[in-house]
């Protein structure tokens, strides 16, 4: 059933566009309103036909995950969430990847946030992941949720020397002093790693500039995939790998299905929402080059 | 005076903070103002909702051009300040987080600020492909070259690009359409996002300048 239903939605979308490359050939422009039919057939179908694609890990991915699986068990990693609920279905699904699989190594890990709406993402991703799929797991001992903390970029100025000055409890209301996580960290600089995940500002950048460099801490970073061009001039020396958009939360979770079997279970929302995003390029391409063929005829009858 | 006091402070602030990040016995006041900071923004907050109420409950009044919207904004407003004020169905103590799962804040957030959220900026799918059909044209070199760039930036994000040119053989792997894509990022991308950069580094510099030596007084407010 799903096979036919992606089989007559492929038709009717490629029927549509010859149909419209058609009469682009005669000159004619395609109206606002048949681009936004096409783009949300080819959006809805293959969510409701589900197509999943092989995703690889590109060198770029490939930075943070083989980072966080090559630490050894015990470190001590920073996950800060960035972001807000139009960012999180790019996102979130990093996040929880990211986590499963520095909780699966064994890694000790903090969840911050410097974004309001940041806390109750992370909320979503304690419920959906950490708890059902490490049951086992302490809060305060393995893991924990310092929350949000307003102040922008003077929060990671005071973190970066002082964690506790600037979070004295977690988002519990219980003291970071009485965490046995918190023994060893003071400071920013007593991570092994911090991932920052968002996109806007405070985000990703701004865990670079502010703490990344002054405290010689690793940063990788997860962000939404208009962000990530300018992200590439730290790249690979200050931040040691990048999730780029949905295809880059694919790609991890791809990895990260190969290399732990444990994932392979697990719903991998970025994997499938590479169906529609591949579904909508191809048809975006597909206008580009309507448009072009449109404008060229018009102009050679101009030129006439 | 009004003008005088404010622009001392500045000074004063601005000069200490560049001495601190040079002189290490100063480096503490750096932490120490960053301390304030975050309590005084905090006042923000009051401020900025304080101001929301303000403005809509004044259109309301006037019953100025859409003033039913902001009916919804002042009641979505004040149904989610009293969820987190009071944590109604919050499952834990008066310590524990505003929005902690099974409150009600934690309920609407995902129920209804999430998707409503998510929606409009999925909207730009519709309004980028839209935008494309029309920008995208090789109507000079430039925008050929444009063209080329998000044709195999565009293919490249998709398992196609991968399929296309998985015959390309690894002697000259660059030519593969993920690989040209990672190229493009990585290097004209990258001497772009550079250049803009350091251009936005030197005017933060300029500007604190100005700031500090009481060149710039807009932050003053009036036209002095």
């Amino acid at each position: 059933m799903a096979y036919l239903g992606v089989i007559i939605s492929m038709l009717v979308i490629f029927g549509g566009l010859a149909w419209l490359l058609f009469r682009s050939i005669k000159g004619r422009e395609v109206e606002r309103r048949v681009i936004f039919v096409f783009i949300f057939v080819a959006v809805a179908a293959p969510i409701l036909f589900p197509i999943t694609f092989e995703e690889h890990a590109s060198p770029v991915v490939k930075g943070l995950f083989d980072h966080i699986d090559t630490l050894p068990p015990g470190s001590r990693v920073l996950i800060s969430f960035d972001y807000d609920p139009a960012m999180a279905p790019e996102v979130q699904p990093m996040a929880n990847a990211i986590s499963f699989h520095c909780l699966d190594r064994g890694h000790k890990v903090v969840f911050m946030s410097l974004w309001a709406t940041g806390q109750t993402l992370l909320f979503n991703t304690l419920e959906d992941v950490i708890r059902p799929e490490f049951p086992d797991l302490i809060d305060g001992v393995d893991f924990i949720s310092t929350g949000y903390k307003a102040g922008n970029e003077g929060v990671l100025n005071v973190i970066v020397s002082d964690f506790k000055k600037m979070f004295p409890t977690d988002v519990n209301g219980v003291p970071l002093d009485s965490a046995v996580i918190f023994d060893e960290i003071n400071s920013c600089a007593d991570f092994d790693l911090i991932v920052a995940l968002g996109g806007g500002r405070p985000g990703p950048k701004e865990w670079v500039l502010f703490v990344g460099d002054p405290a010689d801490v690793p940063i990788g970073v997860g962000v939404a995939a208009v962000v990530a061009p300018q992200l590439y001039p730290y790249y690979p020396r200050q931040i040691i790998g990048m999730l780029g958009g949905v295809k880059g939360a694919a790609e991890y979770e791809s990895e990260l299905a190969h290399r732990h079997e444990r994932f392979k279970n697990m719903a991998q929302p970025g994997l499938k929402m590479m169906g529609p995003q591949t579904l909508a390029h191809i048809v975006i391409i597909c206008f580009i080059v309507i448009g072009n063929v449109a404008f060229f005829r018009s102009r050679r009858r101009e030129g006439r | 005076m009004r003008q005088q006091i404010p622009l001392l402070i500045t000074f004063i602030v601005g000069t200490l903070l560049i001495v601190s990040v040079f002189i290490p016995p100063f480096g503490d006041l750096e932490t120490t103002f960053n301390i304030w900071f975050d309590i005084i923004a905090v006042f923000a907050f009051f401020l900025g909702g304080g101001n929301l109420l303000r403005v809509h409950i004044n259109k309301l009044r006037k019953r100025k051009r859409d003033w039913g919207f902001s009916i919804v904004t002042i009641v979505g407003f004040l149904v989610m300040l009293i969820a987190g004020l009071f944590k109604i169905g919050n499952p834990g103590d008066i310590a524990s987080a505003v929005d902690a799962p099974g409150s009600l804040f934690y309920d609407i957030f995902n129920s209804v600020q999430y998707p409503l959220s998510a929606t409009m900026y999925s909207l730009l799918a519709f309004f980028v492909a839209s935008a494309s059909y029309r920008a995208f044209r090789a109507k000079n070199r430039e925008a050929t070259l444009l063209l080329i760039a998000a044709f195999i930036i565009l293919l490249g994000r998709t398992p196609f690009g991968v399929m296309l040119t998985y015959w390309v053989p690894d002697s000259t792997s660059l030519l593969q359409i993920p690989n040209l894509a990672i190229w493009i990022m990585n290097s004209p991308n990258l001497a772009g996002q550079r250049a803009i950069m350091i251009g936005i580094g030197l005017g933060v510099i300029s500007m604190s300048l100005r700031l500090i030596l009481g060149i710039e007084r807009s932050y003053l407010g009036g036209d002095k």
